[in-house]
């Protein structure tokens, strides 16, 4: 069926300064489309697209040039992003992956709903793919939104393994508008992320180049500091990994390399942004316009007009916006701890440049961070607590705290205090801006969910882990203890899961097979949908989930060194035979 | 598509029980149309037009149950369980095999095996040397090493520790190394236990029992008590820790105490308090693995060790001026 505002909106997939308009991308011109698996070949950056009822990807490794650092690189067919994967609801899809690595890889299919054997994680839904080998992934289309794949082996989604993937609907878009891009979040470094994994398990604080120290001028009192210091944890504490290292990407381009979307004044445009990275939640704004958000996690919502948002890592959300005056805008991806950004351009032609905002101061983290009460936050960092006096009563780590069923030990530096709900929060560094910024409690599912069953139990789960130690887990237990212990679901069971992070980082919780729907207030029809939910430090949030996807799914931590630190847990299903 | 169909399919046969499901709400009108338009479930149900078009944007938090009859003004919109319950027997038990009714177990075990030793407990090598360092001191200038690391998890590892000093141009005067097992007992804090082998003096091996860790305010602590195969006991404390000047450049106080429960004339050592050493050292990070120092350092002699000292010819009190690398991997 073809929908009459599709001759209407063409998809550039982010191009470089000289493409203008044209049906072919500058940087695709001149190569060979399917260039990799020879295992040298220099990764392109950016991405073709690809789409119909039979889709070849090539895994191929290859060297990596991002604004002249140089890196080893993980490509799907030849460049990172690899490529758009375009699919249509109702579709059938057969993916065949070629793994010309040396080393076994997957694709996950992030956010698709598919048959588990599908679902592309080794050692829990398939057994990988090997060296040399093709694996056929095979399953009908169900849905439509915007989602992305990215491997599910090691570490290799650092090295560029990743790509998006958009479903055009069955009928027509909710929205409208004039034409539409992709905005793929991610990160390059040139440092092996075994490097990286490894020194974050021994330095603490390796890549923070933004700690307290007797030069900085952050605004912490000597009493605050000394809070701080006696609790053994770091206020700056907002990233593992950081500009430091990373240079941040815009579909594969670093700031400095002109990532650029032409636009006519007035069209209505439609950016479909994607986290596509490893460890960053970035928060995105473009300076003089408003972005309208008519969709998260692929799913759409009531649309919401904002200035800002935050977006954990593995999240998509597509805004609406509607640029007119100015002939350019910038589009600004601050990394949360403020060491970096990823910059996009929408230019009115070729080569316009908005001016770019400098990076704004980095964040703090504070009480509430701590789970206490953040109510109480302002009395105690002002007063009480330069006094010192409510540090007496205060209990950093008490198991009374816990419920019985987590494991209290080396593994847990932290138990939040009162953890509450905080899905108004609009994440760190944006929660003291002037301007509009999207939080959860504003997101309201477009399309009423089916099943507004109030769930029949309720699971609570505790996040946990030892910054110093590098450990993370699930009710303080990390993922090599618990691989034979799923979290168990009956068939189409309704449960409401209440997340506590006892952690003083935000953690994007992801749940693959299945949507849930965050109980935000809203209605339990209009819950919106999501497939990751960004814990805020020291706070809670509950979603609803009806169980009925069965087999074995991964539930994880999508900052990739949690989720190998330990954050990770298998959820199993029962199918309605009560198999699973 | 056909689970989902025939959930639809499901919940509208039998609305009946799923409302007995939640009394509070069976009376009431819910806020979602009645025919509820099935998300991204086929063309029949598309949403054409947004069916919230009225909806107040500039007001997401509104109570959508405004006006309807609940009782409870306060409730919340979407009422569920607030007591933690044990999954019902239908949500079964065992491991997770899914997998190995599509693949085999067989084809599954080793991708199985894989995930869970990658992720969360698994070993790293790591390997320090904190002082590098030359001393320049009245009369003879000395080389001294102290390195340490270990190989394990994040809770359980294997340590070896080696410190020795000597005159330049000779072979050290006082050398040891450790090789140690360590548990973690507390978030911060392992337990250490093993031997300690002295390869410069007397022939001397040790039982070693001691604490690493970080205190509160961020120290860095190693305390260890020593018996060795004679039945002398020692007793050591070591405490550093790292102002941040600049974001590369650290100022760093250490302490260094040394007890002993008996004199030991053999080795010079004194009875209690035997040594105290206080210095500070001042590196710059050129790479965090990687950072030269400068530092002055005083060690003192007290007591019955100050008296074996001054009985050797040395001088109880010795300031030193020092400059090293700190270094790890």
């Amino acid at each position: 069926m073809i929908l009459p505002h599709i001759s209407r909106r063409r998809l550039l997939a982010g191009a470089g300064a000289a493409s203008a308009f044209a049906a072919m991308p500058a940087w695709a011109q001149g190569h060979a489309l399917h260039s990799s698996g020879s295992g040298g070949a220099p990764i392109r950056t950016g991405f073709d697209q690809v789409s119909g009822a039979v889709i070849d990807l090539a895994v191929g490794e290859g060297p990596r040039m991002v604004q002249g650092r140089k890196g080893h690189g993980i490509a799907v067919n030849g460049s990172v992003p690899g490529p758009l994967v375009r699919l249509k609801e109702g579709q059938h899809v057969r993916l065949n992956v070629t793994n010309h690595l040396g080393e076994d890889t997957s694709i996950h299919w992030h956010g698709l709903l598919l048959p588990f054997q599908m679902d592309g994680v080794p050692g829990i839904s398939f057994p990988g793919i090997k060296p040399g080998q093709t694996f056929s992934y095979d399953f009908p289309v169900r849905q439509s939104g915007t989602y992305w794949y990215h491997s599910h082996s090691g570490l290799q989604e650092q090295q560029g393994h990743y790509g998006p993937l958009i479903i055009d609907p069955a009928g027509a878009e909710p929205v409208q508008y004039d034409r539409e891009y992709i905005l793929l979040l991610s990160e390059f470094t040139p440092i092996h992320p075994h490097a990286i994994m490894d020194r974050l398990r021994k330095g603490e604080g390796y890549f923070n180049y933004q700690q307290t120290s007797w030069s900085d001028d952050y605004k912490l009192s000597a009493a605050d500091r000394k809070m701080w210091g006696k609790m053994r944890m770091m206020p700056t504490d907002i990233a593992d990994v950081t500009g430091s290292t990373y240079t941040y990407l815009a579909n594969g381009r670093g700031p400095e390399e002109g990532l650029e979307y032409l636009f006519q004044a007035g069209e209505r445009i439609r950016l479909r942004i994607i986290n596509g990275s490893a460890m960053t939640f970035f928060n995105v704004r473009i300076p003089g316009l408003a972005m309208t958000v008519i969709a998260a996690d692929g799913q759409n919502v009531k649309p919401v007009e904002v200035d800002e948002f935050q977006i954990g890592a593995a999240e998509t959300y597509d805004v609406i916006v509607q640029p007119r005056d100015a002939q350019a805008y910038a589009i600004v991806a601050e990394s949360m701890d403020r060491s970096g950004m990823a910059l996009a351009m929408l230019a009115s032609r070729p080569g316009v440049r908005a001016p770019v905002p400098a990076l704004r101061k980095p964040p703090l983290l504070d009480m509430g961070d701590m789970g206490m009460d953040h109510g109480d936050m302002a009395g105690d960092m002002g007063g009480d607590m330069a006094g010192g006096s409510s540090m007496a009563g205060m209990k950093m780590r008490d198991p009374q705290l816990l419920p019985p069923d987590v494991e209290f030990g080396p593994g847990i530096d932290m138990v939040s205090m009162n953890p509450v709900d905080k899905l108004g929060d609009p994440g760190l560094g944006l929660r003291d801006v002037s301007h509009r910024v999207l939080n959860y409690r504003m997101l309201s599912a477009l399309e009423p969910n089916r099943d507004t069953r109030k769930p029949s139990r309720l699971l609570e789960l505790h996040l946990t882990g030892n910054m110093e130690r590098y450990m993370w887990s699930f009710d303080g237990k990390m993922y090599s203890a618990v691989s034979d212990n799923p979290i168990r679901f009956a068939w189409n069971e309704r449960v409401r899961v209440k997340l506590v992070n006892n952690t003083m980082m935000a953690h994007p919780i992801h749940l693959h097979g299945m949507f849930f729907e965050l109980v935000n207030g809203e209605d339990a029809a209009h819950q919106p949908r999501k497939n990751i939910v960004v814990v805020q430090p020291g706070a809670s949030v509950q979603f609803d989930l009806t169980a009925n996807e069965p087999g074995d799914w991964a539930f994880h931590c999508h900052l990739l060194y949690h989720m190998h630190g330990g954050m990770m847990q298998t959820v199993t299903v029962m199918g309605p035979e009560g198999g699973a | 598509m056909k689970t989902v169909l025939s959930l639809i399919a499901v919940l509208s046969a039998a609305p009946l029980a799923a409302q007995d499901l939640h009394a509070g709400h069976a009376g009431h009108a819910g806020p979602a149309p009645t025919p509820a338009p099935a998300p991204a479930s086929g063309p029949a149900s598309a949403p054409a037009q947004d069916p919230h078009a009225g909806h107040d944007m500039a007001a997401p938090l509104q109570d959508p149950h405004a006006g309807h009859d609940m009782g409870a003004p306060k409730q919340a919109a979407s009422p569920g369980p607030t007591m933690e319950t044990p999954p019902p027997a239908a949500a079964g038990s065992g491991p997770p095999r899914a997998a190995d009714a599509i693949w085999g177990a067989e084809a599954m075990a080793a991708s199985r095996e894989e995930l869970r030793r990658t992720h969360g407990d698994y070993s790293v090598f790591w390997f320090q040397g904190d002082r590098i360092e030359a001393q320049v001191r009245g009369g003879a200038d000395v080389y001294l090493w102290d390195i340490q690391g270990y190989y394990g998890g994040p809770t359980e590892r294997l340590w070896f520790k080696s410190e020795g000093e000597g005159e330049f141009g000779a072979n050290p005067e006082g050398a040891e190394v450790q090789a140690l097992y360590a548990k973690a007992f507390a978030p911060f804090w392992d337990v250490q236990a093993g031997v300690r082998h002295d390869i410069a003096g007397p022939d001397t091996t040790h039982a070693v029992i001691g604490v690493q860790g970080l205190a509160p305010y961020l120290f860095e602590i190693d305390a260890a008590v020593f018996l060795s195969q004679r039945g002398d006991v020692t007793a050591r404390i070591e405490a550093e820790f790292d102002q941040r000047i600049t974001q590369r450049l650290i100022l760093q106080p250490r302490a260094e105490v040394n007890l002993a429960g008996q004199g030991i004339p053999e080795l010079g050592i004194g009875g209690g308090l035997d040594q105290i050493e206080v210095g500070a050292r001042l590196r710059y990070e050129i790479a965090r693995e990687f950072a030269p120092y400068i530092g002055i350092e005083q060690s003192w002699r007290t007591g019955e060790g100050a008296d074996f000292a001054r009985l050797a010819g040395e001088d109880p009190s010795t300031t030193s001026l020092v400059a090293g690398i700190r270094f790890w991997f």
